[in-house]
């Protein structure tokens, strides 16, 4: 029985046996569920083989609402510990593991596929296009990014979970100190996951480069296309560098290379570098499409053009490139010397520049407005002044001679959590609720909404501003316990309180969901916000080829302006509609990456061998392959529309 | 599909132009990739703990094979592209087969010669200037290596199905990643071998 030792948990506890049940009776009942309904045939030909953006999008969207509830119990789990001084429920490697998979759950498979969610289903429309530009690819990166959450969550049932943090920083993330596979699991499920990334944004690229309706120039695009146009390029020239941080990563635990050791010439501030040259742009790669979609909701609900496109556009630009120019801050007490330490510092204060400017274009599009208060705009409301308390602090922080006094302790977790949930996930959510409407032709309901955004909103602030507190006062992160006497206790305890207010915020969101399923009015329009963008104009839900007609674009807000200006966005006749094909082979390649990176977790050397034969033969039949895609023909066009559109 | 006759027979149709484009921007991403590998490279290359140092172990008969041969090879595949803008399918797929033989020959250079290191005692685990030595060198072994049974394909198609707009796309997206190799191959022979032997 040797063999299976390996998968042994090494220390396991309750938690992980109740996880290990709960996994199995979970796939038991989807199984069970999927055969008694018959529904095997429908999940296979209308998702698994989909290469249709809207769909890939809403599979993003759902693995991310799974994985912000994994990300979410870990939260809830740390707060928990923390609530009294010298608690039991976790011990410290338990909480190293849950802080671990906490970050990486709540960066790499939350905010990430959210985001990838959004552009996916929205940028096509929004440009006036058919789908991206590389559908089948399209539905590779989805795979990919799914398997690699995948081979990252089982690792808390089989083998052990990372525990060397999210930034899993050598000589501690090495052999020597990590002895578990945990760390393999994390080198290679972000490599595997990183991979679908990479070719999202090589995707996305060409597909606003090359893709918009006739007539709409660079700079009569939407906001949130360009938000990820430059998010885009931000991941094919960060996502690189991990990849060969992480390879070399697993070169060191899996093959005993001095990469990042402490012998043998090894170094390991290398892997800290590395990982914050992508750390930092990812950062921005996640905020960037948030902003988008802040600039489409507010200037939605104010019912003004944004103010102040171009300085939009141009602080996006210089926020790229100052993204690739800040790294160094995220560790400045270790050791690099007061010159380079006041270079990234001035770089990092200088990003504070051109997002004041987004944040004042805002305000000045909301100045003189007629707003209306919808759970978006609320969301969006909200997120200015709360992400300006964490912007604020990110401020300070970004001063290096007093970054000694911050470093590594709560006031930075506190400063984070205020950046990226009111930046990020409260995005999300407004996005989520704008666009749900398109998505699932029924709107969530707003009053539900709005209570879900004030309890969200609310324990944001519940929940994070005790930590700038106690985190001055000297409050280390990463800790899993403190003593009475330091005083942490009350402060932590209102932290609490704030984590399950937030978690009762996600209830209410999926309770909204339900609730709106049942009741909700199928009977909507196509434009229900009133809005100003291309995405609007085609029917909810949106047909397969999204427009009948490839609509012509004359302005900034295509659609406001056909509305009000009488521009005339479809001219002419049905013609038939080139599709592409439905295809297995994304999916069946996914699975195959999950078993070669399981393979290679636990260094079993034949199985990896048939895995990377199995991805090789994926790619040769591809290449081989004769596909020349299908068409609509125009009576099937006619049909879909006079069904949409209701009798007419 | 429409096909534009006024364009080159791989940037005729739309989903070509794509194709290309889109080609470029993972080259873009492969610089950063390299790129990276090089940079580690620089920050590695003195730390040589107990094991030798690039001096002691570079020779530069197999270096030079190696640079004359994927040069070479470069230029066999634009002849090979030309052959294909011309419509010589039977000029273009001998070039091609040229183009091949003279990766496969890189190729088992570089094999003997990381043999050689090993033998000498430069493995991957000796130190970490081997083994970011190793890995960026097998880093650019691998994409040839790839890139061998990626041409044997796309050699394939074109034999059996002609030079058609996706074959003659394909192609063209091969050379434009066969170049890129061989412009990394100059990077590395500059900056890792003759920098190392100075």
């Amino acid at each position: 029985m040797d063999f299976f030792d390996r998968f042994a948990i090494p220390h396991p506890s309750l938690a992980i046996y109740a996880s290990m049940v709960a996994i199995v009776l979970t796939v038991i009942a989807i199984v069970v569920g999927l055969t008694y309904f018959k529904k095997w045939g429908y999940l296979w030909r209308e998702w698994l083989t989909t290469v249709d953006h809207k769909r890939i999008g809403i599979m993003y969207l759902i693995s991310a609402l799974l994985m912000l509830f994994r990300g979410g119990v870990d939260a809830l789990m740390m707060r928990a510990q923390l609530a009294v001084p010298e608690n039991t429920l976790l011990d410290a490697q338990h909480y190293n593991e849950v802080f671990t998979t906490h970050g990486v759950v709540m960066i790499l498979f939350m905010a990430m596929p959210f985001i990838m969610a959004l552009m996916n289903f929205v940028v096509p429309l929004q440009i006036g296009a058919r789908d991206v530009a590389f559908p089948r690819l399209n539905a590779l990166s989805f795979w990919l990014f799914f398997f690699g959450a995948m081979l990252f969550n089982i690792s808390f049932v089989v083998g052990g979970s990372p525990d060397a943090g999210w930034t899993s920083y050598f000589p501690l993330a090495g052999n020597e100190f990590s002895t578990s596979v945990g760390t393999n699991y994390y080198m290679i499920a972000i490599q595997i996951a990183g991979i679908g990334t990479l070719m999202t944004g090589i995707n996305f690229i060409t597909t606003i480069l090359k893709m918009r309706a006739p007539g709409m120039t660079l700079m009569k695009m939407p906001m949130f296309t360009w938000s990820s146009l430059i998010a885009n390029v931000i991941i094919v020239f960060a996502f690189p560098v991990l990849t060969v941080a992480l390879a070399m990563g697993t070169l060191d635990r899996l093959f005993g290379t001095h990469f990042f050791t402490t012998n043998n010439g090894g170094m390991d501030m290398l892997w800290a570098n590395l990982f914050w040259v992508w750390g930092h742009p990812e950062v921005y790669i996640l905020i960037l499409p948030a902003f988008g979609i802040y600039s489409e909701v507010i200037s939605t609900f104010a019912r003004r053009n944004l103010y102040g496109y171009k300085s939009m556009v141009a602080s996006m630009v210089i926020i790229s490139l100052l993204s690739f120019l800040v790294w160094v801050h995220h560790f400045f007490t270790m050791g690099q010397g007061a010159l380079t330490n006041s270079i990234f510092s001035i770089t990092t204060m200088a990003i504070a520049v051109p997002t004041g400017v987004k944040i004042f274009n805002w305000l000045f599009t909301l100045y003189k407005g007629k707003i209306e208060i919808t759970t978006p705009m609320l969301y969006a409301l909200l997120f200015i002044p709360l992400f300006t308390i964490g912007g604020v602090t990110g401020v300070m922080l970004g001063m290096s001679a007093a970054d000694y006094q911050y470093h590594n302790t709560m006031f930075l977790v506190a400063h984070f959590h205020m950046v990226i949930i009111p930046g990020v996930v409260f995005a999300m959510l407004a996005g989520l609720t704008y666009y749900w409407p398109k998505m699932f032709g029924f709107m969530l309901n707003e009053r539900i909404g709005k209570i879900t955004a004030w309890t969200i909103g609310i324990s944001t602030l519940v929940a994070f501003m005790p930590m700038f507190f106690t985190g001055l006062d000297g409050q280390a992160r990463r800790m899993y316990t403190y003593s009475e006497s330091t005083g942490f206790g009350p402060l932590n305890m209102v932290s609490f309180v704030g984590a399950i207010g937030l978690a009762i915020g996600f209830i209410l969101l999926v309770y909204n969901v339900y609730y709106s399923i049942r009741y909700a009015s199928r009977d909507i329009s196509a434009d229900p916000w009133d809005a100003r963008t291309l995405e609007w104009a085609t029917h909810s839900p949106v047909p397969e080829y999204n427009f009948a007609i490839v609509p012509h674009v004359k302005s900034e807000e295509a659609l406001w302006d056909a509305k009000k200006k009488r521009h005339i966005l479809f001219q002419g006749n049905y013609e038939k509609i080139h599709m592409p094909n439905n295809s297995g082979v994304p999916f069946i390649m996914g699975s195959i990456f999950f078993i070669w990176g399981f393979a290679l977790v636990f260094s079993l050397w034949p199985l990896a061998i048939i895995a990377t034969i199995g991805i090789l033969a994926c790619m040769a039949h591809r290449s081989m392959e004769i596909d020349h895609g299908r068409y609509i023909s125009v009576k099937e066009i006619e049909e879909t529309e006079t069904k949409l559109r209701g009798a007419k | 599909m429409k096909i534009d006759h006024s364009l080159p027979l791989e940037y005729s149709t739309e989903e070509n132009r794509l194709k290309i484009l889109g080609f470029w921007i993972f080259l873009g991403a492969e610089i950063m990739l390299f790129g990276t590998l090089f940079a580690s490279y620089f920050t590695l290359v003195d730390r040589i703990g107990s094991g030798p140092s690039g001096k002691e172990i570079f020779e530069i008969t197999p270096v030079l094979i190696e640079t004359i041969v994927l040069l070479t090879s470069s230029f066999t595949i634009g002849l090979g592209v030309h052959a294909m803008r011309i419509g010589r399918k039977k000029a273009m797929m001998s070039f091609f087969v040229i183009t091949l033989l003279l990766g496969l020959v890189f190729l088992g250079v570089e094999i003997f010669e990381f043999i050689h290191y090993v033998h000498i005692g430069a493995g991957l685990q000796t130190s970490a200037f081997t083994a970011i030595l190793l890995s960026t060198l097998g880093t650019h072994g691998l994409h040839v290596t790839f890139g061998l049974f990626w041409g044997l394909f796309i050699l394939l198609q074109v034999k059996k199905r002609g030079l058609t707009p996706e074959t003659a796309n394909k192609s063209f997206i091969f050379s434009l990643y066969w170049h890129f190799l061989d412009v990394v191959w100059i990077f590395i022979f500059s900056f890792v071998y003759l920098k190392g032997m100075m």
